[in-house]
């Protein structure tokens, strides 16, 4: 009897000074993992270490032993004594294991929902657990129903759909108008962290020219040689607008640095293409009349927010559509691991068999209509004594070797022989 | 015969629905469900035109289910294959219902037999004329439909509601330009169709123009045409107005359509005879 444990702790249980604590880089992971195949009681191990959460998934025939063996493990290993961290950690076992672990590929348990990274980093993890072989069938055989549910989760549900940053969510918002961001010239007007981080976005997808203005010319020079672009002084402006696509703005001024008139004025020159402004300053910079004016679009930080909240309540929403999912996936993969057992698939063989030898027989007695009772019963009983004889070794090997560790992979070969799990 | 009208006016309702369910649900299957009984129903309206053609010995245009089933064929082919090219699947919704009701229109009223001269019809300069009006009227269409998505679109950022179909919608660029597109093809085409039949009018008639209300409406769609590609090129007139001037355009390209047959008479009156 195989059993699945996770142990570990993440965000929600541990605070940032015990993770770090805890954390394992790629190098220590492969070194932990060829100490864990030294341990008995394991099985089977993949360990997944990121920012937020330290796993260790376990499959094992002694899974009280198996936990007390890992917990001892990492705390020789990050030399942190047990009880600072024994207290968040926590210790799932079978269905609830399987289920977090659909959970966490998902991206249900992130500290952000729906963030895409940690399926890629579990991936990456059992790719060291198979490299280490210290992956076996049952936690193979979990991982690959982690990676197929976390992809229909995210084909069926909008859990990744929508923004959930004020800067992607402007991005967002972008190319819902500009379509394709390439190419799209940029102006940058004040130079606050979050213009930053919204340029740098803007960059990846490869916008065309940028330019800065700010008070400040220097400054403006530094930020311009950041991001490869061009410096302005702010009278310049008009002038910029002409050519501009996106404008970002997020300087300290206390009145309006772009007016209504001003933007009217340069549409014309502009043969009226759509200009997008981002106003993530306050008090506001962007004068909000211009979203009046036709192709002009005005999103100041209320209706970034405004966004993203939303954003925040749909993906809420999407992920019980995944728990759904996943409910329906832990119950699969619990069949699974029952199947894993000697009877039942000692029990699935003979059934299989038996099948066959009635239909058989019962298309031999057709074609001999002129058979007696007598005769039919005779051949009934030879095709039983048939099977019982031929099945007698391998069923008497498959209860010999329950007691005999690696019967999990051992099952696995024998249903797939006789293909008693069509999928 | 009649039965094939029938049977690609369901291909063609479930394509729509098959959209339409697209647009809620977006299950791809919907979506490709939808794209493949287009060419059903394009294939068995051809066959029907084709059988017309022979049994008649002219085009089939003569009357209103054989000018709606034609124009339906032109709808239903031309989504399918500058859809394919545009990639906007919400637009499916757009014309395929569109294309559903004409076909509908079409296999409800039996077709009658031609009472008329029908000497005038058995000149190819018809098909070409027809075939060319109808293609540039179902790009008209088009542009319609992206017109009025750009509309949708364009009042959600604006108004920062994003609902429904803030996701399902490509960006107001990507409508724009499409858009644009749909009616400069379109206006060719119009062109070459008013054009050979102004010539057919001169071989047949005499005269280029009769002053036929239908022809005088065609002529003001084109001028309409003319005018918001003119000034789009001039003065950079796009988005909302462009999209505006997209959805009127189409309104006139119908009452030319049907309109003008109904309420006003003329030598083209009587291809909308029941």
């Amino acid at each position: 009897m195989i059993d699945i444990v996770v142990l570990g702790l993440n965000h929600k249980t541990a605070d940032i000074s015990i993770r770090e604590c805890l954390a394992f880089s790629p190098v220590q992971t492969e070194d932990a993992l060829d100490r864990f195949r030294s341990v008995d009681v394991m099985d089977e191990v993949v360990m997944l270490s990121t920012c937020n959460r330290v796993e260790l998934i376990l499959a094992s025939h002694d899974p009280d032993a198996a936990t007390d063996a890992a917990r001892r493990c990492l705390s020789e290993w990050k030399a942190v004594e047990i009880e600072r961290f024994a207290s968040a950690l926590y210790n799932h076992r079978n269905d609830e294991a399987v289920r977090h672990v659909f959970r966490v590929a998902s991206s249900l348990d992130s500290m952000v929902v729906g963030e895409p990274q940690i399926l890629g980093q579990l991936k990456h993890a059992y790719r060291l657990a198979t490299e280490k072989k210290t992956s076996g069938v049952v936690l193979n055989r979990l991982m690959h129903r982690a990676f197929s549910v976390a992809k229909r989760v995210r084909t069926e549900t909008g859990i990744g759909d929508h923004a959930v940053s004020i800067s992607y969510a402007a991005i967002e918002l972008a190319k819902k108008i500009f379509g394709s961001l390439e190419g799209k010239n940029v102006l940058l007007i004040g130079a606050g962290e979050m213009a930053e981080l919204a340029v740098e976005h803007l960059i990846r997808n490869r916008c065309g020219d940028i330019r800065v203005a700010n008070r400040t010319l220097k400054r403006a020079m530094e930020l311009a040689q950041r991001f490869q672009g061009q410096a302005v002084g702010l009278e310049e402006i008009s002038e910029s607008l002409v050519r501009a696509d996106i404008v970002i703005s997020s300087t300290g001024a206390s009145g309006l640095v772009v007016t209504r008139d001003q933007v009217r004025a340069v549409m014309r020159p502009r043969r009226n293409k759509p200009i997008f402004f981002i106003d993530i300053a306050v008090p506001r910079d962007i004068d909000p009349e211009i979203h009046k004016l036709p192709n002009a679009y005005v999103y100041d930080i209320d209706d970034l927010q405004g966004v993203v909240d939303e954003n925040i309540q749909d993906r809420q929403k999407e992920a019980q559509k995944a728990e759904r999912i996943i409910d329906e996936a832990v119950i699969q993969f619990r069949s699974w691991m029952e199947s894993l057992e000697a009877v039942p698939t000692i029990v699935s063989i003979r059934q299989k068999i038996e099948a066959i030898a009635d239909a058989e027989m019962q298309k031999t007695f057709h074609q001999q209509p002129h058979w007696t009772e007598a005769d039919r019963q005779a051949v009934q009983r030879m095709t039983q004594a048939l099977i019982n004889k031929m099945l007698h070794e391998p069923t008497q090997y498959l209860r010999r070797n329950g007691a005999m560790g690696n019967l999990p992979a051992q099952l696995d070969v024998v249903r797939k022989l006789f293909h008693l799990d069509p999928e | 015969m009649h039965a094939l009208l029938t049977a690609a006016a369901i291909a063609y309702v479930l394509s729509s629905a098959g959209a339409i369910a697209h647009l809620y649900l977006r299950r791809d299957v919907f979506l490709q469900a939808s794209t493949a009984l287009l060419p059903i129903g394009i294939l068995l309206q051809l066959v029907w035109i084709g059988e017309s053609w022979i049994r008649l010995g002219h085009f089939p245009v003569y009357n209103l289910p054989e000018t709606v089933t034609v124009l339906s064929c032109i709808l239903a082919g031309v989504y399918l294959g500058f859809g394919f090219y545009i990639r906007m699947p919400v637009l499916g919704v757009f014309s395929t219902t569109l294309t559903a009701v004409l076909s509908l229109v079409a296999s409800v009223r039996p077709t009658t037999p031609p009472v008329a001269d029908v000497k005038v019809f058995k000149s190819f300069w018809v098909f070409f004329h027809v075939v060319s009006v109808f293609v540039g009227e179902a790009f008209f269409a088009l542009a319609c439909g992206i017109g009025i998505m750009y509309l949708i679109q364009e009042s959600g950022i604006k108004n920062k509601q994003r609902g429904f179909f803030f996701s399902r919608m490509p960006s107001l660029e990507a409508l724009d330009s499409s858009g644009y597109a749909c009616i400069v093809v379109g206006f060719t085409l119009l062109t070459v169709g008013l054009v050979t039949g102004f010539v057919y009018a001169k071989m047949t008639w005499g005269h280029f123009l009769s002053w036929d209300p239908k022809e005088v409406w065609s002529v003001i769609t084109w001028i309409l045409y003319a005018v918001l590609i003119h000034e789009r090129l001039a003065v950079g007139w796009r988005g909302r107005k462009s999209a505006i001037m997209a959805i009127v355009g189409f309104g006139v390209v119908l009452f030319t359509f049907l309109g003008v047959n109904f309420l006003l008479e003329g030598h083209h009156g009587g291809f909308t005879r029941f």
